[in-house]
């Protein structure tokens, strides 16, 4: 990568501390890294490859493997769905971000406190944290029916929407479960950011009487830079994969307002037995993904490459 | 911080290993589920009460039987065991025994070799055919060869009614299509939802599109579809049913936020005997769930049953039913000659024994067996029982569900456009050209 010639001067001091020693160290050092890289190849590499010869065949997921040429291509690239599936996909993606960030931002800065009653409530807060994906949707899928959920039983008429029947309803839903989902493991990468900030800098800017808002712009935001970029990360990344909560929510629907990419892959694969064209969008998907995370990485500067990158 | 270079050249050795190793792991898994030892078979069934302990006591009543070629079964649930299996035949990891509902998934094993040819084993065993209903072999036929057993019980899809609301509003049960429109005039006006439906699971929907169609167009429109004729789809009968669809969602025929109910949890069942519905058009199978989990409304009597209305100018018979012919069991063509064995002599001797039989009907279904009005008339359900029975027995075309005989990826595609037809946000005629794109997939 074209970062490797700026990082060059930093990394010198300890690339010759290594030659020193000898090139024996290196040999060792680079074999323990064989059981990961073993694992790397083996569960990622491999389907990888696999996902993408798949993509040029034609396949039922029972029958004989033919080969289907650019056919899968073509025929994903020219259907609606695939681009009602990536608006979908961005639109929930961002709209996550939207969402969890700030409350996560906050949140993490409200619990990186030391009274007592913050711990308490931080437990609260972690909650969500601790149910999986599936035990969420079906809980909220029972608290938001119509006739026999949550608005019925307490008597409140303006909850009693069809919210998982109505498009937009659906997909703005889906954003508030996953935002309730995730904003506590959110929470906690920015507790323990925040807790990493040296006490001095605002010791420091106390006696120059900066207000707790001035401190929270002026030292909190930008010594959680590289924070909030791993959070993003996580957060945008992951929001690609979503799908055993959006599956057992709503199942893509209603009709198609809810089929995010994976899930169409997963539908087109695994129900109506198309193992080609649902190949060719998990290859989309990976390169969303990469392209994804490298604009993240990007975004952090070549400080960050400096600082986090090393011993790449 | 000292952090040494590692060479280009000893993590090009590592990568160059990498794959070797991972073939190495992936040999590994030659034995799979499939693979039993001795002369045993083995069984992949669905969980779920009344079903899974009354195939459980069949399983180890013909395991004690034949302490030599045992059967070993393992439960999952529905929606699971449909990828699951599939999954599974294609890696090559069949059970001997492959439980399915015929149609186009069974066409789609029987046409890759998976699943064994049983034919001249039905020749062989006269007795064993004659002992079903004859329609239940439609389902497990492809290209004229017998690929499956039937098993289990018929269940067609029927009307189902709440009598203490029709009571209250003063009504009959419809028995035309007019008579529906006026009813769902009459109960929302009471306050009632006309017709419950679970539409998240969408094959709930498709099930008034099957009966429609019929009734409109005759059981050849969908035959023709079947065979994949071109524009089969594209039938006038088809674009009026799914008009007629349209028509009734705009009348408020279904109950409010009917696109998110599943029919997983039973709840489009407890709408209807909670009184919240006042109809509901279902498959014979929540007799059995409603009598169960309604409180006492089956056993007072409230619950009213029949067939689907006629519709004026319609060609099909009226006496024309869809539903579930049967359930199937298949044998996996992968399984070894001693497995095959054991497997065809549970299937003739060891499912639908009399004590099986009698489960079923205890539990308010019609067994696929012929011979057994006597067990049904001493029943306490035996109206229902009868009605069913009847139903299934006298329909000149009893259709199997459309996402059963379908192919795979014309039933996705299916219940992906209906789920919009009932959302109206596609119209009858994109329906049709949508569904029209599918023929021959």
């Amino acid at each position: 990568m074209s970062n490797t010639v700026s990082t060059a001067p930093k990394t010198e001091a300890a690339a010759r501390t290594a030659t020193a020693k000898g090139g024996q160290r290196d040999k060792a050092l680079a074999w323990l890294t064989a059981p990961a890289l073993f694992f790397f190849v083996a569960f990622a590499v491999v389907p990888l490859a696999g996902v993408l010869i798949l993509s040029f065949a034609s396949w039922d997921g029972i029958g004989a493997i033919g080969s289907a040429g650019l056919g899968n291509w073509f025929s994903v690239l020219a259907d609606p769905g695939l681009y009602n599936a990536l608006g979908l996909t961005f639109l929930i993606m961002i709209a996550s971000w939207l969402v969890q960030t700030p409350i996560s931002l906050l949140l993490g800065v409200f619990t990186a406190g030391s009274q007592r009653y913050r711990a308490a409530l931080a437990v609260l807060y972690f909650l969500p944290l601790l149910l999986s994906s599936a035990a969420v949707a079906i809980a909220f899928k029972a608290l938001l029916d119509p006739n026999f959920g949550l608005a019925t039983g307490l008597g409140l008429p303006f909850l009693a929407q069809d919210w998982l029947g109505v498009p937009h309803l659906a997909v703005g839903l889906v954003i508030f479960v996953i935002a309730w989902q995730f904003v506590p493991f959110h929470t906690l990468i920015y507790q323990g950011g925040v807790r990493q900030i040296p006490k001095s800098l605002y010791e420091a800017a106390e006696i120059d009487g900066a207000g707790t808002i001035k401190q929270f712009f002026h030292i909190t935001l930008p010594q959680l830079k590289y924070t909030i970029i791993t959070s993003s990360t996580l957060m945008v990344v992951g929001s690609l994969t979503y799908f055993d909560l959006i599956f057992v929510l709503t199942g893509g629907g209603p009709g198609n307002s809810t089929r995010i990419l994976a899930l169409d892959m997963y539908l087109r694969g695994f129900r109506a037995n198309l193992m080609g064209p649902a190949s060719v969008i998990a290859v989309i998907l990976v390169l969303i993904g990469l392209a994804l995370a490298l604009f993240l990485q990007r975004l952090g500067g070549k400080d960050k490459q400096g600082s986090q990158l090393e011993g790449m | 911080m000292k952090q040494p270079q590692t060479s280009r050249r000893s993590f090009l050795a590592l990568a160059a290993l990498a794959p070797f190793a991972a073939a190495v792991t992936s040999a590994c898994g030659t034995s799979g589920p499939g693979a039993s030892s001795g002369g045993g078979a083995s069984m992949w069934y669905l969980s779920g009460e009344p079903n899974q302990t009354t195939m459980q006591k069949a399983v180890d009543a013909f395991s004690s039987a034949n302490p030599d070629n045992k059967i070993a079964a393992t439960y999952f649930q529905n929606d699971a065991y449909k990828t699951k299996i599939k999954t599974a035949i294609g890696a090559g990891q069949a059970p001997t025994i492959i439980y399915g509902w015929g149609g186009g998934t069974l066409k789609t094993y029987a046409e890759a070799n998976q699943v064994e040819d049983l034919t001249s084993w039905f020749g062989e065993n006269p007795d064993l055919k004659n002992k079903f209903f004859p329609a239940a072999f439609g389902a497990a036929t492809v290209n004229g060869k017998i690929y499956a057993v039937p098993n289990q019980y018929v269940a067609p899809i029927v009307l189902f009614y709440n009598k203490e609301l029709f009571e209250k509003a003063g009504a009959q049960p419809p028995k035309t299509w007019d008579d529906v429109m006026s009813l769902v005039k009459t109960f929302n006006d009471m306050g009632v939802a006309p017709f419950s439906l679970g539409g998240q699971s969408r094959w709930t929907s498709m099930m008034w599109l099957e009966y429609l169609l019929d009734r409109i167009g005759g059981a050849e429109v969908f035959t023709a579809i079947f065979e994949g004729k071109p524009n089969a789809w594209m039938d006038p009968a088809v674009i009026e049913t799914g008009t007629k669809i349209q028509e009734l969602v705009s009348a408020d025929g279904f109950i409010k936020g009917f696109s998110s109910i599943a029919a997983d949890s039973n709840a489009d069942q407890a709408l209807l005997f909670t009184g919240k519905a006042a109809m509901m058009l279902h498959g014979s199978w929540t007799y059995g769930a409603m009598k169960k989990g309604g409180q006492n409304f089956v056993q007072d009597g409230k619950l009213g049953f029949i067939p689907f209305p006629t519709i004026s100018g319609g060609k099909g018979d009226p006496k024309n039913a869809v539903g579930n012919p049967a359930a199937y069991m298949s044998i996996s063509s992968k399984a070894t000659d001693k497995e095959k064995e054991t497997a065809k002599k549970f299937l003739k001797d060891g499912i639908l024994t009399d004590t099986v039989i009698d489960t079923y009907i205890n539990s308010g279904s019609v067994p696929i067996v012929n011979g057994i009005e006597d067990k049904l008339d001493t029943s306490p359900d035996k109206d229902f029982l009868n009605f069913v029975y009847d139903l299934a027995k006298n329909a000149p075309n009893f259709q199997q569900s459309w996402d059963q005989a379908l192919s795979p990826t014309a039933a996705e595609a299916l219940l992906n456009n209906i789920d919009q037809l009932f959302l109206k946000s596609i119209t009858p005629q994109q329906f049709a050209e949508n569904m029209n794109a599918t023929l021959g997939k």
